[in-house]
């Protein structure tokens, strides 16, 4: 029988060890690249306690429905070229909380794995929540059949942040998933009354740590209020906002994922 | 005389934020002691239980509950006025085994803090279901990075829009106190950075201002809490 992962061609994980650093934002942003490059992307959010995705698109009212194969992921547009699951689906009201412990999260997290019906996927991006927990662990376990291509981990540029961000380094070398490289978000703001760029959250943390570490530093992504606009409105930033500060940034994290790719083929 | 419980088992901060990065715990006949900043200031976290920043901390539920049982058993903060615990994000096996382990100390309430825009108000919104499903009081809500002021030119932007109302919007429809706003102030990363004092560092910032305000208030809801137990005893 065939598996549900069969025709995803790549699977991603975006990490951070850190919380608010803009997880969800770059798994977003990343889909909304890739499939302005032409690509079919899934987005599977297994952060239970805080599912932020849904939204994100637009399409935190859909239902999730079951095929044969197992659920139908939902689809944020007619194309049908970004589809996405996440427990934000399976809510009865959007404020519900899921109190749950380790071990009913763990049973979720294998079935999100095996049960969605992706069917044929250029990409497959998994959105986490912060830490080296229960998620962590059941999700990486529950991919390693799949070979995942590795992660990105996104820090703000401050120590305090770099500093779990550096733990979550030793996660991934201990789980043996390979880390495609880092990305320093919230990197600098540029006011739009004067152009001053004040560094709020500090400045090249996230560069010295790849560094450190010895992985590929992605790039810096600017504090953009049109990109936090996009994301609350469940707009495509890519699409709308082509001269925004963020946009070149982002741009170039998804190239050098395709890069990454080509290089991996050949 | 304070205590300061960080039970983010997998992303540690309080140490670095605390300027007490490297150091250990030290165990005695009547537990482990705590690590001080102050006479009046001791912390505990597992930040201080690693041996190397790159230490991660990879466990399931059980061994983290583990973890925060014995901190509170364990621990010998002496005669405290405040225990203050800093959680990690969420409404999972921290949260309840916190909950559960304080219920016979009594815990006065939480404290939950949001930023302006929806993305965050939508999670806090569950975390407030979580508290009302364990029964634990909310004493109130803080909206953190709530709008930025260009050092050049003074004009305020909305760095996280608060496009649904924010906070404030979010309290009145739930019924829960808004403690207050605190703005965006690159001093306060530094100063986390170094492990120094932001109300020290910056004591004319408008962000020491709000924080000022709101421990006051929580200060003010705690004495009038403890007051009102009093009163049934």
């Amino acid at each position: 029988e065939r598996s549900n992962l069969a025709g995803v061609r790549h699977i991603l994980l975006v990490l951070s060890g850190k919380g608010g650093v803009g997880k969800s934002t770059i798994s977003t942003e990343l889909a909304l690249s890739l499939r302005h490059s032409g690509k079919k992307v899934g987005i599977l959010d297994v952060d239970l306690c805080g599912p932020s995705i849904p939204r994100m698109f637009r399409v935190q009212d859909n239902d999730v429905h079951q095929c044969d194969s197992g659920w139908v992921p939902v689809f944020v547009d007619q194309d049908k070229s970004i589809s996405l699951m996440s427990i934000g689906f399976l809510l009865e009201k959007p404020d519900d909380a899921v109190v749950w412990r380790g071990p009913k999260k763990n049973a979720l997290i294998k079935q999100f794995v095996a049960d969605v019906a992706w069917g044929d996927l250029d990409f497959l991006i998994v959105d986490t929540p912060p830490g080296t927990s229960d998620e962590h662990i059941s999700t990486v376990e529950a991919l390693r059949p799949y070979k995942p291509l590795g992660a990105i981990l996104v820090t703000t540029p401050q120590a305090v942040s770099v500093g779990d961000v550096r733990r979550e380094l030793t996660f991934c070398k201990k789980m043996g998933l390979r880390v495609l490289g880092i990305v320093e978000n919230m990197s600098g703001f540029v006011c739009p009354h004067c152009s001053e760029c004040t560094n709020i959250f500090s400045k090249g943390g996230g560069e010295e740590l790849a560094k450190h570490a010895g992985v590929p530093f992605l790039g810096c992504v600017p504090l953009d209020p049109q990109l936090s606009q996009s994301l609350e409105e469940g707009r495509d930033f890519i699409q709308e906002f082509p001269k925004s500060s963020a946009f070149p940034a982002l741009a170039h994290i998804a190239q050098q994922i395709l890069d990454g790719m080509s290089q991996r083929s050949s | 005389q304070v205590a300061l419980l960080d039970i983010d088992i997998c992303g540690p901060s309080i140490p670095k934020m605390m300027g007490l990065e490297g150091e250990q715990v030290h165990q005695s006949g009547s537990g482990w002691s705590p690590v001080y900043v102050e006479e009046n200031l001791g912390v505990m976290s597992v930040g201080f239980l690693l041996s190397s920043p790159d230490d991660a901390v990879i466990w399931r539920g059980p061994k983290k509950n583990g973890l925060i049982k014995q901190f509170l058993r364990d621990v010998d903060w002496g005669e405290i006025d405040y225990l203050i615990v800093d959680t990690p994000p969420g409404t999972s096996d921290e949260h309840l085994s916190i909950v559960q382990y304080l219920s016979a100390a009594h815990i006065d309430g939480a404290v939950i803090i949001t930023t302006p825009q929806e993305v965050s108000l939508q999670d806090v919104r569950k975390e407030i279901n979580f508290c009302h499903k364990v029964k634990l009081p909310i004493i109130g809500v803080v909206e953190n990075m709530s709008g930025f002021i260009c050092p050049k030119c003074k004009n305020e932007s909305q760095i996280f829009p608060p496009t649904t109302g924010g906070a404030e919007k979010m309290c009145q429809n739930l019924n829960v106190s808004l403690l207050g706003k605190v703005p965006l102030d690159p001093q306060i990363g530094r100063s986390c950075d170094k492990g120094q004092s932001f109300l020290s560092e910056a004591p004319e910032s408008p962000a020491t201002s709000s924080y000022r305000n709101i421990i006051q208030r929580i200060q003010e809801y705690c004495d009038q809490h403890h007051f009102q137990e009093e009163k049934i005893i």
